[in-house]
């Protein structure tokens, strides 16, 4: 196969150096060579977002994107989310609502509700349904999810008034 | 003074209380722990050539080229991996008469589906085997596939299998009471001929599986993403002559399975195989194509039925023809004929139906096998018999509410048997119609339906009842010489400490299996359900057992976990008894404490007592056992199957200019007897009707007439999204079984059962101005507008 390419990117916080190979997908990179495995791969081809990561602050695919694109750049995955407590609310309402059944899709579902509710702190349900229209889940049915960030919204409206 | 604590009141009283899932945090986190997580030291990775023809001989292979490329490490054809694994035949005996050829890991002369693996690669990485795979050289001669149902049936098919004279798996008939006679004296007939196209489960994660042969010991470790560990444990051990004791089936984290994960996949034959020959572990992951083409398939039935009616509308008999097409083979070790049996078996289940008559066909066809998922027969017999009852209402103006009211099995007529042979214990048919009725406000539905209409906006409401086959007994595969076990086994530890470590043989795919064994076993045991652990899916840690498939995890493992916390916590009282020399009936467990029963006074704590007999075991009385570990089997007795019953309500906006279909709501009144955690049956409900609402509007495998998938990827093959999904209200009727203590039946496969049927009623409900019917699943765009006659 082809020569390895030297890249260096920050993940969760730490700055890696890892030489891959080209074809190498962000996903893969992720859970094979940093062995980061709540990120899961379900389609490689971008539709049922089980991989969703932040990218520079940014949801993406990390089964479209090649590692080689992400030098440079700043990742964080559900790890680094659910370790600096930034999504602990959002988590803690999953949690209660049972909002995940399998909980394979559920990191991607969580990046996707994240970015929704920094882009738009009060979402209608239709809002929050639309904004999950890249997430597929098998086993709940979307409802008990729609819920979760709803109470998560409100609760953080509550807490910043 | 306080009144006495009611039942539900006491502390650590769990049974009944909706409460979240303990084991959920660590999903939530990113920490599950998947079969694809793991990494075995010195593993490698198996990637297959595959055909590319729904059917071909294989004329030759050439695998040199591949032998050498980059990474590779080991071979192997079909005729290398049959050396060591003996094939398997889908059949059970109790499907009299059923036939279907030997399987093997990997085809040996012909290719009989798109897909077939025909050579395995063992790589360093899945990219090197994958790049090998494409160096492999086969050469087919192609030969006409058999595609469709009325093909595999003509006349002049020819056989796919040698040896077989026709296509035909497995043919059954039902007859009861006189059909001719109830058909010839009935007020009017209704007919529908309905297809249930065939889809397939797209599981989020695909199926895996790491296998880990130790030739010092031939003792074999697989980290297998599968519901049954149990079953697997089995079929290595018998099917590559492996001593049962030595292999090891370890089910981690599951990322959906309903019903896929537990069938015997090439594939995963093809991956111990080559464990065993290369001694290295070997990974093998399912990417998405080689799931959409390998993964069972389901329903693809075409239904053909009549109704005999009265005038006052009662049902006087009913006659069912049910053709199925099974793919090349059918699926081990539970077939592909069960599906098919309880479509004729569920035909008008709820209803007080003596002449009836069915009879299916089960073939096969150049596809990929298909097999049991979520439901099993439900939604096609639901459906079907639920139209049925719609288009006796329409002709006899009749409402939908009242025909099945009028119709049902009554709350005087149990223990019932159905027309074919199924005993109800008791349901509550007019008991779930009644409160549905309530619950959707039905008459201000209607109303707002006709005002709507009159401005051009066609709604429609649709009703679909079901009766569900829960707790499975050995009547479903031990009868049929499956070694697939019915009954379950549940070990209780009291750790030094006072805590408790449950094992069990329910498994879990995010149900919630472990946390209602867990409120049950703190219930009983009187501790907090945070000092209880339950384990499960491990074969070497666990005790034997069914697993958890058809519904069976709260019913038979829940009952199981109850039967032995109650031996456990006599154990205990007993030891506590002995030890605190007072009488047994005088103390009580609670919080975990060993307390006075009368005035509720601490005496010791449970990790005191565990103490003693671990550390201090001289302290003892002399004749005391000491037995803080238990074990308990249990097997359902009493009826073969504890029913479960509901009724499903659908309401739809169809736009007749585009063909798209809204769903605007959707209810659910369910019956599964006691609920232990209604926070979890409603959300298996919930995700249940997705799944059945999937198969209404979106799921289907599209092939050619070549037998070439057509829509093998998640871009182009439709699940239902999070936009596109109503609301769903749910409400509970509770009919305890009294065949177990505990009480419950099984609830997951009660919302796939109905919803699809629901969602068809409620599109021709829609329909009826313009004198249209659509019958067929997935309601297409398309289809709706052939059906309105517009294109």
């Amino acid at each position: 196969m082809s020569e390895t390419v030297a890249i260096a990117l920050t993940i969760n916080g730490e700055r890696h150096r890892l030489r891959v190979e080209p074809r190498l997908s962000l996903a893969d990179c992720l859970r094979h060579h940093m062995r980061l495995t709540g990120s899961h791969i379900g389609c490689e081809m971008g539709a049922c977002g089980a991989c969703l990561v932040l990218q520079d602050g940014r949801v993406i695919h990390g089964c479209l994107a090649l590692a080689v694109q992400a030098d440079g750049t700043t990742i964080q995955t559900i790890e680094g989310l659910s370790e600096s407590g930034a999504i602990a609310d959002l988590q803690a309402a999953f949690h209660e609502r049972n909002a995940l059944q399998c909980g394979f899709c559920t990191p991607g579902m969580l990046m996707s509700a994240h970015e929704l509710l920094a882009q738009n702190p009060n979402p209608t349900r239709e809002a929050i349904r639309d904004a999950l229209s890249g997430n597929y889940c098998r086993c709940t049915g979307y409802e008990a999810i729609v819920d979760a960030i709803e109470t998560t919204a409100s609760r953080r409206a509550r807490g910043a008034a | 003074m306080n009144p006495p604590l009611s039942p539900v009141d006491r502390p650590n009283s769990y049974i009944g209380k909706a409460l979240p899932r303990p084991n959920a945090k660590r999903l939530l986190a990113g920490r599950g722990r998947f079969t694809d997580d793991i990494h075995a030291p010195r593993m490698l990775h198996v990637a297959f050539a595959r055909s590319p023809h729904a059917h071909a001989r294989i004329t030759s292979i050439d695998v040199e080229s591949a032998r050498t490329a980059p990474g590779v490490r080991f071979v192997a054809t079909g005729a290398d991996l049959a050396k060591i694994c003996t094939p398997w035949v889908g059949t059970l005996l109790h499907f009299k008469g059923m036939k279907s050829p030997p399987q093997y890991p990997l085809a040996l002369e012909r290719v009989m589906w798109v897909g077939h693996p025909v050579v395995a690669i063992l790589a360093d990485t899945r990219a090197e085997a994958e790049d090998a795979a494409e160096r492999v050289d086969i050469s087919y001669e192609a030969l006409i596939a058999v595609v469709d149902i009325d093909s595999a049936r003509a006349p002049d098919a020819a056989p796919l299998h040698e040896g077989f004279k026709d296509n035909i798996a497995f043919t059954t008939t039902i007859e009861s009471g006189d059909v001719a006679n109830a058909f010839a004296g009935a007020a009017a007939l209704v007919e529908a001929e309905l297809t249930f196209g065939r889809h397939t489960p797209v599981t989020l994660e695909p199926r895996t599986i790491l296998a880990d042969f130790e030739p010092a010991e031939r003792a074999l470790t697989v980290h297998h993403s599968t519901q049954t560990p149990y079953q697997f444990q089995d079929i290595f051990a018998r099917h590559f002559s492996l001593d049962e004791a030595r292999v090891r089936v370890i089910a981690g984290d599951v990322g959906g399975s309903f019903g896929m994960k537990l069938h015997v996949y090439p594939e995963d034959m093809a991956t111990v195989a080559l464990s065993i020959l290369a001694e290295r572990p070997v990974k093998y992951v399912a990417d998405r194509g080689e799931s959409f083409l390998n993964d069972i398939h389901l329903r693809d039935h075409r239904v053909r039925a009549q109704l005999a009616v009265a005038s006052d509308g009662a049902f006087l008999g009913l006659r069912v023809e049910d053709d199925t097409a099974i793919g090349a083979y059918s699926a081990y070790p539970r077939t592909s004929a069960v599906e098919g049996n309880q479509v004729v078996r569920l035909m008008g289940a709820p209803y007080r139906i003596v002449n009836y008559r069915a009879d299916l066909h089960v073939m096969f066809q150049n596809k990929t096998q298909t097999s049991q998922y979520r439901g099993v027969g439900h939604p096609i017999a639901c459906a079907a018999t639920e139209r049925l009852v719609d288009l006796a209402a329409q002709a006899l103006d009749i409402d939908p509410f009242e025909i099945r009211r009028r119709n049902y099995v009554t709350a005087d007529m149990y223990p019932h048997t159905t027309a074919s042979g199924y005993r109800f214990e008791r349901l509550s048919l007019e008991e779930c119609l009644t409160k549905l009725h309530a619950l959707m406000d039905y008459p201000s539905l209607r109303a707002e339906q006709s005002a709507l209409r009159a401005r051009g906006v066609h709604r429609g409401l649709g009703l679909a009842t079901y009766v569900e086959i829960t707790n499975p007994s050995p009547a479903f595969y031990g009868v049929g010489g499956a070694h697939i076990s019915a009954q379950d086994g549940c070990v209780l530890k009291v750790t030094p400490s006072g805590e408790i470590q449950c094992a069990i043989s329910v498994t879990e795919q995010g149900q919630g299996t472990e946390t209602i064994i867990g409120q049950i076993v703190a219930d009983v045991m009187g501790v907090d359900r945070e000092r209880v652990r339950v384990s499960t899916g491990d074969t070497e840690t666990t005790p034997h057992g069914g697993a958890t498939w058809a519904c069976r995890g709260a019913g038979i493992g829940g009952e199981t976990a109850l039967q032995a916390a109650r031996k456990l916590r006599a154990n205990v009282l007993t030891l506590a008894a002995a030890i605190l020399q007072t009488d047994v009936a005088e103390i009580d467990i609670s919080e975990g404490r060993l307390v006075d029963r009368a005035t509720g006074a601490a005496r010791m704590s449970l990790g005191e007592l565990a103490a003693l007999v671990y550390f201090r075991s001289d302290t003892l009385p002399p004749d005391v056992k000491a037995d803080l570990t238990v074990a308990h089997h249990f097997a359902p007795k009493g009826f073969p199957f504890a029913f479960t019953n509901g009724i499903h309500a659908s309401y739809v906006e169809v736009d007749v200019e585009t063909g798209f279909i809204k769903l605007l709501k959707h209810w659910v009144v369910e019956d599964c007897g006691r609920v232990i955690n209604p926070l979890l049956v409603n959300e298996q409900i919930r995700g249940g009707v997705v799944q059945g609402l999937g198969a209404a509007l979106f799921e289907e495998c599209l092939y050619d007439e070549q037998g070439q998938l057509l829509n093998g990827s998640l871009a182009d093959y439709l699940v239902p999204m999070a936009c596109e999904m109503p609301d769903i209200v749910i409400g509970h009727v509770e009919t305890p079984t009294l065949d177990t203590e505990l009480g419950a039946k099984g609830c997951g496969e009660a919302g796939t059962s109905a919803a699809s049927g629901a969602a068809l009623n409620a599109v021709n409900d829609a329909l009826l101005t313009f004198k249209a019917q659509i019958s067929r699943i997935p309601m297409t765009p398309q289809r709706l507008l052939q059906a309105l006659g517009v294109v």
